[in-house]
């Protein structure tokens, strides 16, 4: 039982990573139907511009200010950069390709990707770096289970994060312009609403919650390296579809399924076998539902 | 003239939908479009809120400014120039009353927001006992209320519509044109296109006949409904 509960909180840990990554492909999906392959190494950028942030931020306040608040305030700058990275790949990569084919803009995503990537090898020399330790780790023991603050704080700020953008989504007008957009596109701009306001808002707010996740993974795995976007990439893209495109609440919920799946398995089966387990369960849940939990059909929209 | 439409011209690939038409409409007139299916009726109307681009020569211009400089959400939120496009196009998946608040997105003055939003559930009182379903499961007749109530908040000065009597039974479809009347009555200028020659014909002051992407004829409505050739060819004989 203990060993259980051990499991759940690491599974919450994985669950929140997965989860605020995949809002981000499946937000830019339901508002322009594309799947932005970039979005792993958006976390990755994300996760080097906190480390920067960080970095700086404790060079220049360490003495005055405590760990808790640099955290803070690493979070909130590197929001904002992130997002301004985010709505950048929109201007320069996407927009252009709003008439294109689908694969297009799937390829151009790749190549972002790629350019990120070999970018922060160039810039950064092969060397790893280690995200600084904002938040002082603390071991806890309550009744045999043993977790740190670190871990709870990754599942408290995400949840907080995913509440924060649920609220926005439903009571904004901003969060109506997004819906209306995945449910009909030509229409919004009939209603006076610029389509080159909401998509790089929407990139904006999946970098955003992308860097954020960074900022945590740097927490609980400090050691950072160019290509850590890729794998955890693709897994919160398969929550993503898993989810249901276009589905915010079903990004969420599949992220924390695929953390679920991948630690208890690895708990019953070697570790070597976790992924192609994990992996195939879900491939068997797509066949009985290829739309994924909260999918919509999208094939009676309209589309520029 | 408020708004001057001239040589426009528009085509899908090789085929010309429209060969270079001209038409104009007063402040505060009822102006429809009559035509069949495939003559041009919606591609006129998208191309004045430039939802469709028009060939180069095409003149567009609504009250002396140049509609072609502009992207439709500009159109709609600069201009005050509305469209309810063919088949409504509602916002399923939000409710009634959000429907109505994002279609006053850019707007700014938010007390004349809240006092035309008044004005839409007086109209539509449907609307208003409906506020906070989703537009989904609406009525037909209940969802073009909805387009229309949209659209007269989205911008006051000129409403286009595109067949807005379609898939309405003969009831509502007066119904609707009485509430288009009552919109007009309050200051903004319709502009419509219709198959239901008849209807249309009736409510507007004054009609052009549209086909195969050119005017052939225009003139008081009431002179058309009683032209033999628009009898013959879009009244039923």
């Amino acid at each position: 039982m203990d060993h259980f509960l051990q499991n759940l909180i690491n599974a919450l840990q994985w669950g929140s990573f997965y989860a605020v990554i995949s809002i981000g492909y499946s937000m830019v999906y339901g508002v322009l139907m594309l799947f932005n392959f970039a979005h792993g190494d958006i976390f990755m950028v994300g996760t080097y511009i906190g480390l920067g942030i960080a970095t700086m931020l404790l060079a220049l306040f360490s003495a005055v200010l405590p760990g808790w608040f640099i955290f803070i305030l690493t979070v909130v700058i590197t929001m904002f950069l992130a997002a301004f990275v985010g709505a950048f790949i929109e201007l320069v990569g996407y927009r252009p390709l709003r008439g294109a084919p689908r694969a297009s803009a799937a390829i151009t995503g790749l190549m972002i990707g790629i350019i990120f990537e070999t970018g922060n090898l160039i810039i950064l020399g092969a060397q790893r770096f280690s995200f600084p330790e904002l938040i002082k780790s603390v071991s806890y023991n309550v009744g045999g289970v043993y977790f740190t603050n670190v871990k709870v704080l990754i599942i408290v700020v995400s949840l907080i994060l995913m509440l924060a953008l649920h609220t926005f989504i439903q009571k904004s007008k901003w969060g109506m312009a997004m819906r209306a957009m995945s449910y009909n596109f030509l229409a919004v701009p009939l209603m006076g609403v610029s389509i080159n306001i909401i998509a790089p808002l929407t990139f904006a707010i999946g970098a955003g919650l992308a860097s954020v996740a960074g900022i945590l993974y740097g927490q609980a795995y400090p050691v950072l390296d160019p290509y850590m976007g890729v794998l955890l990439g693709w897994k919160a893209f398969v929550a993503a579809i898993l989810g249901g495109r276009g589905s915010i609440m079903g990004a969420a919920l599949a992220g924390y399924m695929l953390g679920f799946i991948e630690i208890f398995i690895a708990m019953a089966f070697p570790s070597t076998f976790r992924d192609l387990i994990a992996y195939s369960i879900i491939l068997i849940i797509l066949t009985f539902r290829p739309r994924g939990f909260f999918g919509m059909a999208h094939s009676t929209q309209l589309r520029l | 003239m408020q708004l001057v439409v001239e040589n426009l011209a528009v085509s899908y690939g090789k085929i010309k939908a429209l060969h270079g038409i001209n038409f104009s409409v007063k402040q505060g007139e009822i102006v429809t479009i009559i035509g069949a299916n495939g003559a041009g009726k919606s591609t006129t109307l998208r191309a004045i809120s430039r939802m469709i681009p028009s060939e180069p020569g095409t003149k567009i211009e609504f009250e002396n400014n140049d509609l072609l400089k502009y992207t439709t959400d500009k159109v709609v939120s600069k201009f005050g120039i509305s469209h309810v496009p063919e088949g409504r196009m509602i916002f399923g998946n939000l409710t009634v009353s959000e429907n109505l608040t994002l279609s006053a997105f850019a707007r700014k003055d938010s007390s004349e927001v809240e006092r035309d939003r008044k004005w839409v559930f007086d109209l539509f009182p449907r609307l208003d006992e409906r506020m906070d379903q989703l537009a989904d499961t609406l009525s037909g007749g209940e969802q073009q209320m909805l387009a229309v109530g949209r659209a007269y908040m989205s911008g006051r000065k000129i409403m286009i519509l595109d067949e807005p009597s379609m898939g309405l039974a003969p009831l509502l479809m007066l119904d609707m044109f009485e509430a288009l009347k009552e919109i007009n009555r309050n200051g903004t200028t319709i502009l419509l296109v219709e198959q239901n020659a008849r209807l249309a014909l009736k409510f507007a002051q004054r009609g052009y006949v549209l086909e195969n992407g050119n005017l052939v004829l225009e003139g008081k409505a009431s002179d058309l409904l009683d032209d033999p050739k628009v009898k013959e060819a879009y009244l039923g004989g």
